[in-house]
């Protein structure tokens, strides 16, 4: 004992303690309880928040000097090399699925509809928050001028950004999709978007955290399940990283 | 003298205020290690409504370009190599994350793990406080052990506390069967103060939940100053939990266990007091 520091008794001690954790976590009632806490959560949320219940809206004076990047900051395609050289002007955003009326709308197009701008705080899961001014259509309209199934139970988002195995994609529910303050973005801070931050086009779903905010849109997709999307968990994080699909908190 | 078999008991703890003690003292110890963690994934406070890595903070841990680590608390630096910002994980490699492993859940780094940890105790903790809280107020536990009487109160009485605790004089005989006036308020901090600001600062980083009350966010100044004083006040649990266990240990730890388990609590003999 004499050559063991207190620092590494402490260390083993809770080395074996953690271990413990980490194996408790990979069981299948562990599973079940961490499953079953999110559910609680959401279902919670949905509860006691009225369904169009606005996310905090601030004031130019409180817009972040930097909106910072994070995850990709420029998609590798070809494709989308091209998109970007010619100023997204072949660019479309594809809506289909469970809709009796497919899209492909083009910039110009989501310009030319009602724009909605907001100035809302950006929440990575991460912890860190920036505040940003925030301008595009509203998607609930698009969604119903595609003539909406009712079959529909979430909305998909396909992205631009290859991510190895993959492009990013993330889902919300209906009610998060019909949420006033849901919006496709163009514009941040009176600029078009940049392609840091997801040009030509982003997802503002502005009672959930960053990576509910699909950068580099492409297409738009409506389904009953989200078991077929992906690996089945409804998002490129949740799949590849087990990160919850529910992201209000 | 009497064997301590003969010496009276006391019955100390109410059965709701044990449950709640133990489940409590487990959620604690998750939320405060996978919290570690998820600070891990940030490892930066700042004050205001926003905060991310081109603005200020006021607090961040990790790596000096010199090759070692430091906690940083505004223009104070602390070298911490070893420890915080630079640490060696089990397989003796170097990591520069905030925290070191041996006190992080999950060891190795996940946010999205820590995250869930987090969440699921943050129910055990919501649901058990709020069960203790109903039966405490139903069995008197509150008004008849933890709130201080007002002659505990008296400035004459805390000062005469206050000495006893700095020169390690316990209570014994009939008194050690009561919570003491200094011990009070340090529950009465814990269950009135600490934990439901660490519930409130919680829900106030929720973005969903700023929906639901934004007054939350004016309340505490904002979002990245909810989670500053959310950390805080995480520290103010480790403080009460160090100086707990200390003071356990220094009235006798395997009476003190056993009274939390069993309710039953051995009254020290009154002349065991000297000095």
């Amino acid at each position: 004992m004499a050559d063991l520091s207190r620092r590494t008794a402490l260390g083993v001690g809770g080395g074996l303690l953690l271990a413990g954790c980490d194996r408790i976590a990979a069981t299948r009632p562990a599973r079940s309880a961490f499953v079953g806490a999110e559910d609680l959560t959401y279902r919670v949320d949905r509860l006691i928040t009225p369904r169009n219940a606005l996310a905090p809206e601030f004031t130019g004076a409180d817009v972040s000097p930097i909106f910072r990047s994070n995850g990709t900051a420029r998609p590798g395609s070809a494709d989308y090399a091209r998109l970007l050289a010619g100023n997204f002007a072949d660019w479309r955003l594809h809506v289909g699925g469970l809709v009796s009326r497919p899209l492909a709308i083009s910039l110009a197009q989501l310009k030319a509809l009602p724009q909605r701008t907001q100035i809302t705080r950006h929440d990575c899961v991460e912890g860190w928050s920036a505040i940003g001014r925030w301008t595009g259509p509203v998607l609930g309209p698009i969604l119903q001028f595609a003539g909406l199934s009712s079959n529909a139970r979430y909305i998909v988002f396909h992205c631009h950004d290859d991510l190895g195995s993959s492009s990013y994609y993330e889902s919300i529910d209906m009610i998060d999709a019909f949420h006033p303050q849901t919006i496709l973005a163009w514009a941040l801070n009176g600029q078009p978007l940049p392609v840091q931050n997801g040009a030509p086009l982003r997802l503002r779903v502005e009672r959930q955290l960053g990576y509910k905010q699909a950068k580099y849109l492409r297409g738009i997709e409506a389904v009953a399940s989200l078991d077929y999307v992906g690996g089945g968990k409804g998002g490129y994080w949740e799949d590849v990283a087990d990160y919850a699909w529910y992201a209000g908190i | 003298m009497a064997t301590s078999a003969s010496r009276p008991k006391t019955y100390r703890h109410k059965r709701a205020t044990r449950l709640w003690h133990w489940l409590n003292a487990l959620a604690i110890f998750m939320l405060l290690m996978t919290g570690l963690m998820i600070f891990n994934a940030h490892p930066h406070l700042y004050w205001g409504r926003y905060g991310a890595n081109f603005d200020a903070s006021w607090l961040g841990i990790g790596p000096t370009p010199q090759g070692g680590g430091e906690l940083r608390v505004y223009q104070i630096h602390v070298p911490t190599t070893g420890v915080l910002g630079h640490w060696k994980d089990q397989q003796g490699h170097v990591q520069t994350r905030a925290f070191p492993y041996w006190v992080t859940v999950p060891a190795h780094y996940s946010l999205a793990g820590a995250r869930r940890w987090h969440f699921l105790f943050a129910w055990v903790l919501i649901l058990g406080g709020t069960a203790y809280f109903i039966a405490s107020l139903i069995n008197r536990h509150f008004a008849r052990d933890l709130a201080p009487t007002r002659e505990e109160l008296k400035p004459h009485h805390l000062w005469q506390d206050i000495k006893d605790h700095a020169r390690l004089r316990l209570p014994t005989g009939d008194a050690a069967g009561r919570y003491n006036p200094l011990q009070k308020m340090a529950y009465i901090a814990v269950i009135f103060f600490l934990i439901p600001m660490m519930i409130l600062t919680g829900l106030t980083m929720a973005p969903a939940f700023d929906a639901t009350f934004p007054q939350l966010l004016w309340l505490f100044g904002g979002r990245q100053s909810a989670r500053s004083i959310h950390f805080l006040c995480a520290m103010g649990l480790v403080a009460f939990i160090v100086v707990h266990l200390v003071m356990i240990v220094l009235a006798g730890p395997i009476n003190e266990i056993r009274s939390m388990i069993t309710g039953w609590f051995r009254i020290p003999p009154e002349k065991q007091r000297h000095g």
